[in-house]
């Protein structure tokens, strides 16, 4: 038989059919919602007389408007309140399970899925949310779709879609100390650039990966949107399947075994081919930050500024004036030392609990500068529930960090976090856009959990080696 | 309320698009950008079209900042062309949708996001790719007769724009969809409810909970 990648694997699998215009219609094995993407989508399916068809298939959550702070209802947005109300009324009349505020499991989509055992390897996922891609951590083909695919996998649990190239990123060796997942997940993007996966699905892979926790695999996939790729995966192994057992919706102990060697059929053949393949290596990534308005416009933490002056390419030298006059820096500027107002963690890329984990070790006994407001916010109620156990909310908030309640955050500012004027944040979320965190004059520098901690704790944009004290590997 | 029938009949034939066009310029013009979050506070897209480039077209005060949309010459406008990663970043067709409310039917660009090139198609508006120095020819014609009526021929991928013609790329799927009128493919899915059926029970999925 000829060897195959996974995602060729488990296109073929999902495969209903090829429609008149050439593409596939492909099953989608699990559909999550959220309140922002699905209330058109649910009033398209009224309007055609249609029915969610495959109800069990669809799981709910709110995160985009829910506020941090204040978690009663009433919301004193009546907007953002029409629309939990809206997902309520549509989850209600058609059947759809919902994690709402009050199960204790709420949280942000990508948190949720994986956390639940609803991401499974082998399967499709398609969500109204470009994150989508982080479920590919599992080994699963995820990605984000818009509103009308919405109404189409709930109407038929189908999607129209032409099959993507795979290109294979290895990344061979370990990390050096104060180097993360989020490095990766950046430097990979400045490297092959924002649309530089257009037309692709990337496969991660090499020793980096094999050693990656499924967190950290996630945090990765997560970006692969940034990067152009509709998604990213990482094959299942036994870290994979060690994550899921257990969790309340993956499979019973009763199916375990053959489910898992299901899940191990569907890794990469070792002799397939691929349509591109990139070598990384891993001791070549350093702590990465963004400096522009596209999250391909980073670079290490030593960096300096662009000149724009020096690009020969014409659109490429506007970019570079665009971004540098927005985020107020200017050529030849080192990015170290940028002065920060907010600080904020956490979001779809960097608001599980290994992350909070993470930077809890380093910022005891640290406090955050005056007049940074810094912003711990984890991923779901369950990561909070447990960094609670763990006593992490209080290592926060000793180091002048608010801890707050499950959501997407500032990471969007659909809700009450939001920057204010010119204020620059170092965020540990996953787009720089102009206006992106609530205020259109707004800036973000994108970087790790630690890096955003040692900006808090320094009141600008640090290496965080220099301000903690890192293990030698 | 219109009847199943009646909206899988409506569908236009997508073949040609004539219109005035304006030129929006710069690279990775991301879905952020196009409609920013707050407008997506809502359960409908009715009204998207007004905060179409809200950030950039408007100041603090809802002044209006220099911006292509904002100037007189290019008021009419059903074409919109920019550059490289048109319609990056957040998966929202919140965009698409305030860019047709706004009056847009196509937009040329020289590469474009994936699920922001989806959403388009399923809503019938073309998005089709061009050379950089096709843009720059066809911008530099717009910017300097702002009349001039651009015609898109989606079934020859081709564009004319006064003296300008220049090849277009039209993915062979977006295309056939667009030209036969198929754009909206919920009726061509839903014909597949037994194979479907089938494959969601093989998969095992209707045993996972």
């Amino acid at each position: 038989m000829m060897a195959k990648n996974l995602f060729q694997k488990v296109w073929d699998a999902h495969a209903v059919r090829v429609l008149a215009n050439g593409q596939t219609q492909l099953l989608i094995g699990t559909h999550l919602i959220h309140e922002v993407t699905s209330p058109q989508a649910f009033g398209m399916l009224r309007d055609l007389g249609m029915k969610v068809k495959y109800p069990e298939r669809t799981f709910a959550t709110v995160d985009h408007i829910v506020p941090t702070d204040q978690r009663e209802q009433p919301f004193s947005d009546p907007l953002a309140d029409a629309m939990i109300k809206e997902l309520a009324k549509n989850v209600e009349e058609f059947g759809i399970t919902y994690f709402d505020l009050s199960t204790g499991k709420q949280g942000i989509v990508h948190v949720v899925g994986p956390e639940q055992g609803i991401t499974q390897p082998g399967t499709t996922i398609a969500c109204g949310d470009s994150h989508t891609a982080t479920h590919g951590a599992f080994g699963a083909i995820a990605f984000g779709i818009g509103t009308t695919q919405v109404r189409d996998v709930l109407a038929t649990q189908t999607i129209a879609l032409g099959k993507l190239k795979v290109r294979r990123i290895n990344v061979e060796g370990s990390l050096r100390p104060g180097v993360y997942a989020k490095d990766v997940a950046l430097h990979i993007i400045a490297l092959l650039g924002a649309k530089g996966g257009i037309g692709y699905a990337y496969e991660y892979g090499g020793s980096l990966f094999d050693s990656f926790s499924m967190e950290e695999r996630m945090t990765v996939c997560n970006m692969a949107i940034e990067g152009g790729a509709r998604c990213g995966y990482v094959n299942p192994d036994q870290k994979t399947f060690d994550y899921l057992k257990g969790r309340p919706y993956a499979p019973s102990d009763d199916d375990w075994e053959s489910v898992v060697d299901k899940w191990q059929s569907i890794a990469s053949d070792p002799d397939c081919a691929y349509d591109d393949i990139v070598n990384i290596s891993a001791e070549d990534i350093a702590p990465t930050v963004t400096w522009g308005v596209s999250p391909d416009q980073g670079f290490s933490i030593e960096g300096k500024i662009p000149d724009p002056m020096e690009q020969t390419d014409e659109n490429e030298r506007l970019s570079i004036q665009e971004a540098i006059s927005y985020m107020k820096l200017e050529p030849g500027q080192p990015i170290k030392g940028t002065k920060i107002d907010v600080a904020f963690l956490g979001s779809c890329t960097n608001g599980r609990l290994s992350d909070f984990r993470e930077v809890a070790k380093y910022i005891k006994g640290h406090k955050v500068s005056p007049g940074v407001k810094a912003i711990a916010v984890p991923g779901s109620q369950i990561v909070d529930a447990i960094a609670k156990q763990e006593g992490l909310d209080k290592i926060f908030n000793d180091a002048g960090f608010e801890w707050r309640a499950a959501g997407c955050s500032m990471c969007l500012a659909m809700n009450p976090d939001k920057l204010v004027g010119d204020q620059l944040c170092a965020s540990s979320s996953n787009r720089n856009f102009k206006g992106r965190q609530g205020s259109p004059t707004g800036r973000t520098i994108l970087m790790s959990p630690v890096m955003v901690a040692a900006a808090a704790v320094s009141g600008k944009v640090s290496d965080a080696r220099e301000i903690f004290q890192f293990d030698a590997v | 309320m219109i009847s199943k029938r009646q909206f899988f009949m409506s569908l236009e034939k997508v073949r040609k698009i004539n219109g005035r066009s304006v030129y929006v310029p710069g690279n990775d013009m991301d879905t952020d950008r196009i409609i920013p979050a707050r407008f997506m506070k809502c359960v409908t897209f009715d009204g998207l079209g007004e905060y179409l480039f809200y950030d950039v077209r408007k100041d603090l005060d809802g002044n209006d900042k220099n911006h292509p949309l904002n100037e007189p010459r290019y008021f009419g406008a059903s074409v919109l062309i920019s550059n490289a990663n048109f319609g990056c970043g957040s998966s929202r067709e919140h965009a698409p949708q305030a860019l047709y409310r706004y009056g847009f039917r196509a937009v040329i660009a020289e590469s474009f996001a994936e699920i922001f090139f989806g959403n388009c198609c399923a809503l019938g508006m073309p998005c089709v790719v061009a050379t950089q120095e096709s843009i720059k020819s066809l911008a530099e014609l717009i910017n300097a007769v702002p009349e001039t009526e651009v015609s898109i021929d989606v079934v020859n991928s081709e564009v004319c724009a006064g003296d300008l013609k220049f090849a277009v790329d039209i993915p062979s799927g977006a295309k056939k969809s667009l030209m036969n009128g198929k754009w909206d493919p919920i009726a061509e899915l839903q014909e597949a409810e037994e194979p479907i059926a089938h494959l969601v029970t093989e998969l095992g999925y209707l045993k996972r909970n």
